[in-house]
C-alpha cells in the first residue's frame, strides 16, 4: 500500500462525504426547474399560462425568422487590391511585443487586415519562440472597449473635473505649448522602464528633459547591489539552460520574476530527460509561500521573507566552506546545507537567484554566485538585460520635487504610482502641485485620472518601435493594423514639442538605417524582427567590498516573529497590467486555480488556529464547510495604518506564518468593466524600508467573521479518485525501477488483450466491442512532457485565442460553466497522512484526448460527435441538440457546455439575457461588442448557445497546413502542423505531429522516452491519441510501492465501472467511497 | 463512262474543298490560339486598335523590326535588356511613361499566334451572325411546348375514348335488359376520397417538408447588380481566364471579387461596349454596355477622356451584391477545390460563361455536398507521374490499388465525408 497521494483539494486528500457525494454529479448546481416537484405545475414558477406565452412566442419568432426575406448580403472588394494581400490568407509581420520593460519578439497574424492571434518569433534566440499568458492575451487589449479615443483635456475643479475632447492634434499641441510656456520649472518625463534605443535618443535630444523611470514592482535593489558588486548599474543575462544546479531564494523565474519566458526555456533544457542516461538539472526553492517556481522545485523548503537574507548568508558561508550559520530550523539547515553542497559539486554549472528587492540581500546573492563560479558561464554579464532600470530613491527624489513646485511639466507614459506606489497618496497630493501633467496613457488608468492632458498612445500593434532587451540584441515594433482611434505615438509627442516636425515612423527609419548602415539592413532586421549580434560571454568584475556591510545589515535586523505577508506577482495580471484584459483574468492561478480576483493564501496551521477550518484531522464539517462552497472565509489583514480584507485560500506547503496576496487587483472603475471591482489593491502592502521598497512584511490577521466566493477552477472536474491519471516519481526511482509503466502497460495487455481462444494479444483490438477506426493517411498525436510544465498558461491563452473560447465571467465560473478547451491540472503530491508536507506539485495540462475508442462518441444520440479518418474525435456543433451525454461519459471532463450564447452567436440577442441562465457579467457584453469581437478567429465558428464544444487539436491550423502541402504537390512535412498550445508553450513541452510519419518528432519522442510514455487512464481502454511523460522530480527518494500501486490502480478503474467483487476492496484502501 | 468522268470531277471538286478547308482551319487555329495568349497576357495593357496602357498592336507587322516574330520575342520575352541597345522601345518607353512587363514564358510560336490574331482582328470584323444562339435555344423550347400539347391532346382523346366507351356499355347494358343500380358519382366514393386524401397528404408533407430544407437556400438567386457586368461577354465572348479577376481562388478560401484596379486594367482601353451582341437583362430590357462601363469609371473615379490624369487610389469600392451564401458555420475553402481538387469552376457555379448577370445554380445545400464528395476522385497519385504528391502517404490505398482492391480514390475514401472537414 502507497502512503504516495496525489491530490487536487482537501476534500479529495481527506475523502470526505460530501466530496463523495460531489463526484457523483457532473454538473453540481440544481436544475433550474424550480418548484416542478413540491408544488404542481400551476402553483410553479413558471405556470401553465407562461408555458403558454413562450410555446406561442417560440412559434411566432420561429415563423418570423423563417418566413423573413433572405437578408441582402453585399460583398464589397478592395478599391485597390494591396500588392501580397491574398483576402482570406493571413499574413504574419514579426513585431515585438512590449510592456513595462518587458520584451518579447512576436509575430502577429493579420487575417485580413485584423491582428487575431500573437506567436513567438522563433528566430528570437533568447526566447526560442516561446510567449506567455500576457503575450498572448495582449492581442485583445487593441480591441479594449475601454481604450481611450481621443486626445482629451480636464475641465472643471474638483468634483466638477471632466475629461473632454480635443479636437485636433494641432489644437492639443498648442495647448500644451502654451501651458509648457508658462509651467516654470523643470520638464519630468515619467515613464516604466524603456529599452528603446530610438525613445532614448529622442530623450536625450529634448532639451532640459529629466527622464524619471519607475516599475510597479521595483528591481531597485538588485541594480544598486549589481553596482556595489561591481557590476554597474545593470542586470545580467541568466542562463538557466547552462546550469545544473539552480538555487531560488524567492524569485518566482518561472511565473514572474524578470524574463519569465526566456527563463523557462533556459530551464526546460535541463528538466528534460534522455532517458538511455536519465540525468537532469536540480533545483532548489527557498519561499515563504506556494510560488508557481517553487512548484515545479525538485526540493522546496520553506523559510519566511524576513529570513531570505540569512538564507542567503548561511548558503554563502556553506558554499565557502565554513558550514550553515544563524539557521535554527534543522529542516531548512539541512536543506541549505544540501543546496550547496550540490552547488560547489556544479561549480560553473550552477546558479542563484534571489526575488528580493533589498540591496544587501542581493550583495551576498552576488557573493554566492561568484563563490560558485557563476559569472561568465551561467551568470553572463557580456549581454546585460534592460528589463528593469527604475530605482527607488529616484522616484522619490521625483515625488520631492513635486511636492516643492519645482517640477513644471510631468509628462507619464506606461507608469501608474497613482495605483503601485506604496504611498500613492503622497504621489496624488504632489500630483497637485505640478503646473501641467500630460498622460500618454492607453486607458484612463489611475495616474492618468490625476492628470490635465490625455493623448494616448498606440497599442503596441498599431506603433512603429523598438527594444533593445539585452546589449546586441535589438527587436523592432511594426504596425499591423491602421490605429484604431484617434491615437498617437508619444514619441511623435515629444518631438513635436521639442521642436522637432518629424513624426516618430519616420524618425525611427531613419534613426535605425542610420544606425544599421543601410536601409537594406534596416528593411531585413524588419523582416526578421529582430538582430541579435551574439555577444561573447562575460564574467563581469566581481568586487567582494560591499559584502561585510552587507552581511552585518543582514544579521543585525531584528527578527520577526508575528505574521509575515507576502506579495507576489500571478504570472496573468502581472503588476495589474493584466487585470483589463478578459482572458487573463479568467486564466485560473497555477497553485490555487483560481480566476477573477485575489485572496490570501494562508498555511494550513493558520487556517486551523486562526478560522478554526481544521483540513488535516478536523471534522467532516469543518472540512466540508471551508472545501465543497466557493464561500471562502475572510480575513481582515493590517499594515501600519492600512487594512484590506481578503477570502482565504488554504494552501499546502506555505511557511506557517505566512500569508500571501497577489498584486495587480482593485483597479479603477474608469478601466473598464473587466478590472473594476475585481480582487484588493494590496499595493498599499509594499513598504519603504532603508534598503528600497519591500514586497514582504509583518502584518497582523484577524477573522473578519464573515465569508467571499472566490471562483475556482478544476476542483469541480475530479476523477472520480483513478489517480493513476497523474503519473510522478523521482529521478532515482527512474533509475532503479525503469519499467514501471511499460509494466503496467504489459499487465494490461495480458489481463484484458488475450483473445477468446487465448493465443494471441492485442489489447486494441481485444479490448473493445467496438470495431477500431481505419486512418489510411495521416494519425495525429500529441505528447505533452510534464517534465517541461510549469502551469504559466500561455497555452491556455492561446487556446482561447485561436478557438474562440467564450469568456463566461466570474459569476459563471462559480457556477462551473468555464469553457476553457484547455486546462492545467494541479496536483499536490504528499504523504496522505501529512498533505502540509508537500514533496511536488504535477502541472498536467489536459485536453480532449482524442480517444480512437472515445466514451462521448458512442453515447451522442444524434452522433454530433464521431471519429475522423485522422485519428480526431470530431465535435459538429450545428449536429449538437446538447443532451450533454458526452460530457457525462467523457472520463477526462474536457467537455463544455454553452449554458449561455457567451460569444454572441445566436439568432436571438435575448438568449443572453434570460432568467434561467441568469445575469451574466458585464464582461460578456463586453465580449460581444462589435470592437472585440474583431479578434474572433474567422476560421473557427463562434458557437451558440446550447451545444457541447471541446478541444479540437486546432483543426483548422490542420487543415491550412494540409492544404499548403496539397497546393504545393507535396506530402505533408513534419512540424507543418502545428497546434495554437504548442506554439506559445516556452519550453516545448507539448510536441504534435503524424503519427503514421515514421520520422516525425513526436513517434521519436514517444520511442525514446518508454519509460515515461503513458496514457492517462489507460485501463479505460479508450485508446487516447495524447500521450504525457511521467513527471519526474530530481530527488534521492526511492518509491517502492509505485508498481504496485499501479496495478491496484487498473483494478480500482475497472472496479469503478464494473462494480466488481469486494476482493478488490483490499488492494485500495485509499478509495473514496466507502 | 460519263458517270465515271462525274465522279472523277466530284472528287477533284471534293480533294480541293478539303485542301481549302484546311488551310483556313489551320490559319484560323493560329488566330484563335494567338486569341487565348493575347487575353491572358496582353489585354491588360494592349488594345488591338486603340492605345492602352501599351500601343495598339494593329499594323505591328509594319513597325520597327516586328515583322521578324525573333526580334519581337527578343523584345516580350527580356524588354529591359531589349531595350538598353534599341532606341525605338526607348521611344516608346517614353511616351507610355513604363517599361512593356516582361513574359519570358512566352515562345516564338505564341508570337506568331498573337500576331495572326492581331491581323484578324485588325481587318474590319463582319457582322456577327446575331440571334444564331437565341434561336437555338428558341427550338428547344418549342419542342417542349410541343411535346406538352400533344400529350394534353393525348389526354383528352383517351378521356373521351372512356367516356365513349363507358356509354357505349350503358347502351349495350339497356339493350340487353341488364339493370345496374345508380352508381355513385366518383368524387362520393369513399375509396377515392380515402385514396386523395392519402395522396394530398402525401404531397403536401412532402412539399412541407421540402420548403422546410428549402429555407434559406438560394438556388436561382440574380440579384440586381449594381453595374450589369456580364460573365458571358467577359468569359465567354472574350474568353478571359476566371483566374484573372478570381486569382485568389487558387490561393484563398474566398474567390474574391476583383478590385477596381483590376478592372481597370483592361478598362481603361475598352471604353465602349461596341462590337459584341446586344445585352438583354432578365426582363428583356437592352442594356447599354458603354453606359455600365460609364458606371465603373464613376466607381474608379476615372475620366476617358483624360486617362493619363487617372489617380487609381481615389476609387471607391464597388459594392456587389453576394450570391453564394454559405452559413456561418460552413468552412469552405476554394483553394482545395480549384488548386488541390483541380475542380472546375462551372461544376458548382454552372455556365457562369453563357450567363449575363450571375444566378446561383447549385444550391449549396448539404447533400449537394456530400454527393459531390461522393462521387468525385481525388487528385491521387496513382503512379509517380500522375496526381498530386499528399497522397502518397496514403499507403494502404496504394497498395489496394496495385493490388486491384481498389480502382480509384474518392474523396469520401480519404475523410471527405467527415462533419469536421467543413463544420469547425
Amino acid at each position: 500500500m502507497s502512503q504516495k497521494k496525489y491530490w487536487q483539494s482537501f476534500g479529495e486528500v481527506n475523502e470526505s462525504e460530501q466530496f463523495a457525494k460531489q463526484q457523483q454529479d457532473e454538473f453540481r448546481e440544481e436544475l433550474p426547474f424550480e418548484g416542478f416537484d413540491d408544488k404542481g405545475l400551476l402553483d410553479a414558477k413558471a405556470p401553465r399560462r407562461d408555458f403558454l406565452k413562450y410555446l406561442g412566442f417560440s412559434t411566432a419568432a420561429a415563423s418570423l425568422a423563417a418566413s423573413c426575406t433572405i437578408p441582402v448580403k453585399k460583398a464589397i472588394p478592395f478599391a485597390n487590391r494591396p500588392e501580397n494581400i491574398i483576402p482570406g490568407v493571413a499574413q504574419y509581420y514579426a513585431t515585438t511585443f512590449v510592456q513595462e520593460g518587458d520584451v518579447v519578439p512576436v509575430l502577429a497574424k493579420v487575417r485580413d487586415g485584423r491582428p487575431i492571434k500573437i506567436e513567438g518569433n522563433d528566430r528570437a534566440a533568447f526566447t526560442g519562440g516561446g510567449t506567455s499568458a500576457r503575450v498572448q492575451a495582449s492581442v485583445l487589449d487593441l480591441y479594449d472597449t475601454h481604450r481611450l479615443r481621443f486626445p482629451q483635456q480636464k475641465v472643471g475643479k474638483g468634483n466638477e473635473a471632466r475629461f473632454e475632447e480635443v479636437p485636433t492634434f494641432e489644437q492639443f499641441d498648442k495647448l500644451v505649448a502654451d501651458a509648457m510656456q508658462n509651467a516654470s520649472g523643470s520638464k519630468v518625463l515619467l515613464t516604466s522602464t524603456l529599452n528603446s534605443p530610438s525613445t532614448q535618443a529622442i530623450i536625450a535630444a529634448y532639451p532640459g528633459l529629466r527622464h524619471v523611470q519607475y516599475d510597479a514592482v521595483s528591481y531597485s535593489g538588485m541594480l544598486l547591489a549589481n553596482e556595489a558588486s561591481g557590476f554597474g548599474r545593470r542586470l545580467p543575462s541568466y542562463d538557466f539552460a547552462a546550469a545544473n544546479v539552480v538555487v531560488s531564494l524567492g524569485a518566482d523565474f518561472l511565473g514572474s520574476w524578470l524574463s519569465p519566458v526566456e527563463f523557462a526555456k533556459g530551464y526546460a533544457v535541463g528538466r528534460k530527460i534522455d532517458e538511455k542516461n536519465p540525468s537532469m538539472s536540480k533545483h532548489y526553492q527557498f519561499e515563504g509561500y506556494l510560488s508557481m517556481t517553487g512548484a515545479s522545485a525538485d526540493e522546496r523548503f520553506v523559510c519566511r521573507p524576513s529570513e531570505t537574507g540569512l538564507v542567503a548568508l548561511a548558503l554563502l558561508s556553506a558554499v565557502s566552506g565554513s558550514g550553515v550559520n544563524g539557521i535554527k530550523e534543522a529542516k531548512l539547515k539541512a536543506g541549505i546545507e544540501k543546496a550547496a553542497a550540490d552547488l560547489l559539486k556544479n561549480k560553473g554549472a550552477s546558479l542563484v537567484v534571489c526575488g528580493s528587492n533589498d540591496k544587501n540581500v542581493q550583495v551576498v546573492v552576488n557573493a554566492i554566485n561568484n563563490a560558485i563560479g557563476a559569472y561568465g558561464k551561467t551568470i553572463d554579464w557580456g549581454k546585460p538585460v534592460n528589463y528593469r532600470a527604475g530605482i527607488d530613491s529616484e522616484f522619490e527624489q521625483l515625488i520631492v520635487d513635486m511636492q516643492a513646485g519645482t517640477v513644471g511639466a510631468l509628462m507619464i507614459y506606461g507608469a501608474n504610482p497613482a495605483y503601485s506606489y506604496h504611498d500613492a497618496a503622497a504621489f496624488a497630493s504632489a500630483m497637485g502641485k505640478v503646473k501641467l501633467s500630460v498622460s500618454f496613457s492607453e486607458r484612463m488608468d489611475e495616474t492618468t485620472e490625476l492628470c490635465q492632458f490625455v493623448i494616448p498612445s498606440h497599442h503596441y500593434l498599431e506603433s512603429w518601435g523598438d527594444a533593445a532587451p539585452k546589449a546586441g540584441v535589438i527587436s523592432f515594433i511594426q504596425p499591423t493594423i491602421y490605429p484604431l482611434f484617434k491615437t498617437r505615438a508619444f514619441q511623435t509627442s515629444l518631438l513635436k514639442w521639442s521642436g522637432n516636425d518629424t513624426s516618430y515612423e519616420e524618425y525611427f527609419k531613419q534613426y535605425w538605417i542610420k544606425a544599421l548602415g543601410s536601409e537594406t539592413a534596416f528593411n531585413t532586421v524588419l523582416q526578421e524582427g529582430l538582430q541579435d549580434k551574439s555577444l561573447p560571454a562575460a564574467a563581469g568584475s566581481y568586487s567582494s567590498a560591499s559584502l561585510a556591510g552587507a552581511a552585518q545589515a543582514i544579521t543585525a535586523t531584528p527578527a520577526v516573529t508575528g505574521t509575515e505577508i507576502v506579495l507576489y506577482q500571478k504570472a496573468s495580471i502581472g503588476t495589474g497590467v493584466g487585470a483589463t484584459n478578459p482572458w487573463l483574468q479568467e486564466l485560473p492561478d497555477a497553485i490555487s486555480k483560481a480566476t477573477w480576483g485575489n485572496y490570501a493564501l494562508i498555511s494550513m496551521t493558520m487556517a486551523k488556529e486562526l478560522l478554526g477550518v481544521n483540513l488535516l484531522n478536523g471534522t467532516e464539517k469543518e472540512s466540508n464547510n471551508y472545501e465543497y462552497y466557493p464561500q471562502k472565509p475572510v480575513i481582515k489583514i493590517t499594515v501600519g495604518k492600512k487594512e484590506l480584507e481578503l477570502p482565504v485560500l488554504v494552501i499546502p506547503g506555505m511557511q506557517p506564518n505566512t500569508i500571501a496576496v497577489a498584486l495587480g487587483y482593485g483597479r479603477g472603475e474608469k478601466l473598464g468593466r473587466t478590472a473594476a471591482g475585481v480582487g484588493q489593491n494590496a499595493y498599499a502592502f509594499t513598504t519603504r524600508t532603508d534598503n528600497g521598497v519591500a514586497y514582504a512584511t509583518v502584518a497582523t490577521i484577524t477573522d473578519a467573521k464573515r465569508k467571499e466566493k472566490v471562483a475556482q477552477m478544476q476542483i469541480h472536474n475530479t476523477y472520480e479518485d483513478r489517480v493513476e491519471v497523474v503519473r510522478e516519481t523521482t529521478l532515482a526511482t527512474l533509475k532503479k525501477h525503469p519499467s514501471v509503466i511499460p509494466d503496467y502497460r504489459h499487465h494490461l495487455e495480458e489481463t484484458y488483450g488475450k483473445s477468446k481462444d487465448g493465443l494471441t494479444t492485442d489489447f486494441r483490438k481485444e479490448g473493445t466491442l467496438y470495431p477500431t477506426h481505419d486512418q489510411p493517411g495521416i494519425k495525429w498525436g500529441m505528447n505533452i512532457d510534464m517534465n517541461a510544465c510549469y502551469g504559466c498558461g500561455a497555452c491556455v491563452v492561446a487556446c482561447h485565442a485561436e478557438n474562440n473560447v467564450p469568456v463566461v465571467g466570474k459569476s459563471e465560473v462559480l457556477r462551473y460553466h468555464d469553457m476553457h478547451w484547455l486546462r492545467i491540472d494541479r496536483y499536490f503530491v504528499s504523504d496522505a497522512a501529512n498533505p502540509d508536507e508537500l514533496k511536488g506539485v504535477v502541472f498536467q495540462p489536459m485536453m480532449c484526448q482524442h480517444c480512437d475508442n472515445a466514451p462521448c462518441e458512442n453515447v451522442c444520440p444524434v452522433a454530433a460527435t464521431n471519429h475522423s479518418s485522422e485519428g480526431i474525435n470530431q465535435m459538429t456543433y450545428n449536429r449538437c441538440i446538447g443532451t450533454r451525454y458526452c460530457a457525462n461519459n467523457c472520463p477526462y471532463k474536457v467537455r463544455r457546455f454553452n449554458w449561455a450564447d457567451y460569444t454572441g452567436a445566436d439568432s436571438f440577442p435575448n438568449n443572453r439575457d434570460q432568467q434561467l441562465v441568469g445575469k451574466l457579467d458585464p464582461v460578456i457584453e463586453q465580449m460581444n461588442d462589435d470592437l472585440t469581437r474583431m479578434v474572433l478567429n474567422p476560421d473557427v465558428t463562434v458557437r451558440s448557445r446550447g451545444v457541447i464544444e471541446k478541444c479540437s487539436f486546432c483543426f483548422q491550423r490542420l487543415q491550412a497546413a494540409k492544404l499548403e502541402a496539397k497546393k504545393a504537390g507535396r506530402p505533408l512535412q513534419d512540424g507543418e502542423a502545428k497546434t495554437a498550445c504548442q506554439t506559445a508553450c516556452a519550453s516545448n513541452a507539448i510536441v504534435f505531429g503524424n503519427v503514421h510519419d515514421a520520422s516525425s518528432v513526436i513517434n521519436a519522442v514517444r520511442a525514446n522516452n518508454t519509460n515515461r510514455s503513458y496514457y492517462v487512464l489507460e485501463q479505460l481502454h479508450v485508446l487516447p491519441n495524447v500521450s504525457y511523460l511521467a513527471k519526474v522530480r530530481n530527488t534521492d527518494e526511492i518509491i517502492e510501492s509505485d508498481s504496485h500501486h499501479a496495478a491496484a490502480g487498473a483494478d480500482h478503474g475497472t472496479e469503478k465501472s464494473s462494480h466488481a467483487a469486494p476482493a478488490h476492496e483490499a488492494a485500495k484502501p485509499e478509495a473514496a467511497h466507502h | 463512262m460519263m458517270s465515271q468522268k462525274a465522279a472523277l470531277k466530284h472528287l477533284s471538286t471534293l480533294l480541293f474543298s478539303l485542301l481549302i478547308l484546311s488551310v483556313s482551319f489551320s490559319r484560323a487555329q493560329d488566330a484563335a490560339a494567338g486569341k487565348a495568349v493575347f487575353m491572358s497576357k496582353c489585354a491588360s495593357c494592349h488594345n488591338v486598335l486603340k492605345k492602352a496602357t501599351g500601343p495598339a498592336l494593329a499594323g505591328l507587322e509594319e513597325r520597327h523590326k516586328w515583322a521578324d516574330h525573333k526580334e519581337l520575342l527578343a523584345w516580350i520575352n527580356n524588354p529591359a535588356a531589349y531595350m538598353a541597345k534599341d532606341p525605338y522601345t526607348q521611344g516608346l518607353k517614353a511616351e507610355y511613361g513604363s517599361m512593356m512587363t516582361a513574359f519570358p514564358d512566352v515562345t516564338l510560336q505564341d508570337v506568331s499566334n498573337v500576331v495572326a490574331y492581331v491581323n484578324e482582328a485588325a481587318k474590319p470584323a463582319p457582322v456577327p451572325a446575331a440571334g444564331a444562339g437565341d434561336s437555338a435555344q428558341g427550338s428547344d423550347n418549342q419542342n417542349s411546348v410541343l411535346f406538352g400539347v400533344i400529350s394534353l391532346l393525348l389526354g383528352v382523346i383517351a378521356l373521351i375514348l372512356m367516356q365513349v366507351n363507358s356509354n357505349l356499355k350503358k347502351l349495350s347494358d339497356q339493350a340487353e335488359g341488364v339493370t345496374l343500380p345508380e352508381g355513385i358519382p366518383f368524387w362520393r366514393n369513399k375509396t377515392n376520397i380515402a385514396i386523395l386524401s392519402i395522396v394530398f397528404f402525401v404531397f403536401g408533407g412532402y412539399m412541407v417538408a421540402k420548403g422546410a430544407i428549402g429555407l434559406g437556400r438560394q438556388k436561382d438567386y440574380q440579384p440586381v447588380q449594381p453595374i450589369y457586368y456580364s460573365h458571358k461577354v467577359h468569359a465567354g465572348i472574350n474568353q478571359i481566364n476566371c483566374l484573372y479577376c478570381h486569382g485568389s481562388a487558387e490561393q484563398s478560401k474566398h474567390a474574391a471579387i476583383p478590385s477596381v484596379n483590376t478592372c481597370m486594367n483592361c478598362h481603361k482601353a475598352i471604353q465602349a461596349y461596341e462590337k459584341g451582341p446586344k445585352l438583354f437583362d432578365e426582363e428583356g430590357n437592352e442594356i447599354d454596355g458603354t453606359a455600365e462601363i460609364q458606371k465603373l469609371y464613376a466607381y474608379a473615379g476615372f475620366d476617358p477622356n483624360n486617362p493619363n490624369k487617372w489617380d487609381p487610389s481615389m476609387a471607391k469600392p464597388i459594392e456587389w451584391i453576394k450570391i453564394h451564401n454559405l452559413p456561418d458555420h460552413v468552412y469552405f475553402s476554394h483553394a482545395q477545390h480549384v488548386t488541390a481538387g483541380k475542380v472546375q469552376c462551372q461544376s458548382c457555379h454552372g455556365e457562369i460563361q453563357a450567363m449575363g448577370e450571375v444566378k446561383q445554380v447549385s444550391d449549396l445545400s448539404m447533400g449537394w455536398c456530400i454527393n459531390c464528395h461522393r462521387e468525385t476522385k481525388v487528385q491521387f497519385n496513382y503512379d509517380s507521374t500522375k496526381g498530386n504528391k499528399f497522397y502518397s502517404i496514403y499507403e494502404k490505398f496504394h497498395n489496394d490499388i496495385k493490388s486491384g482492391k481498389m480502382d480509384s480514390v474518392t474523396v469520401k475514401d480519404i475523410g471527405g465525408l467527415e462533419c469536421q472537414k467543413c463544420h469547425y
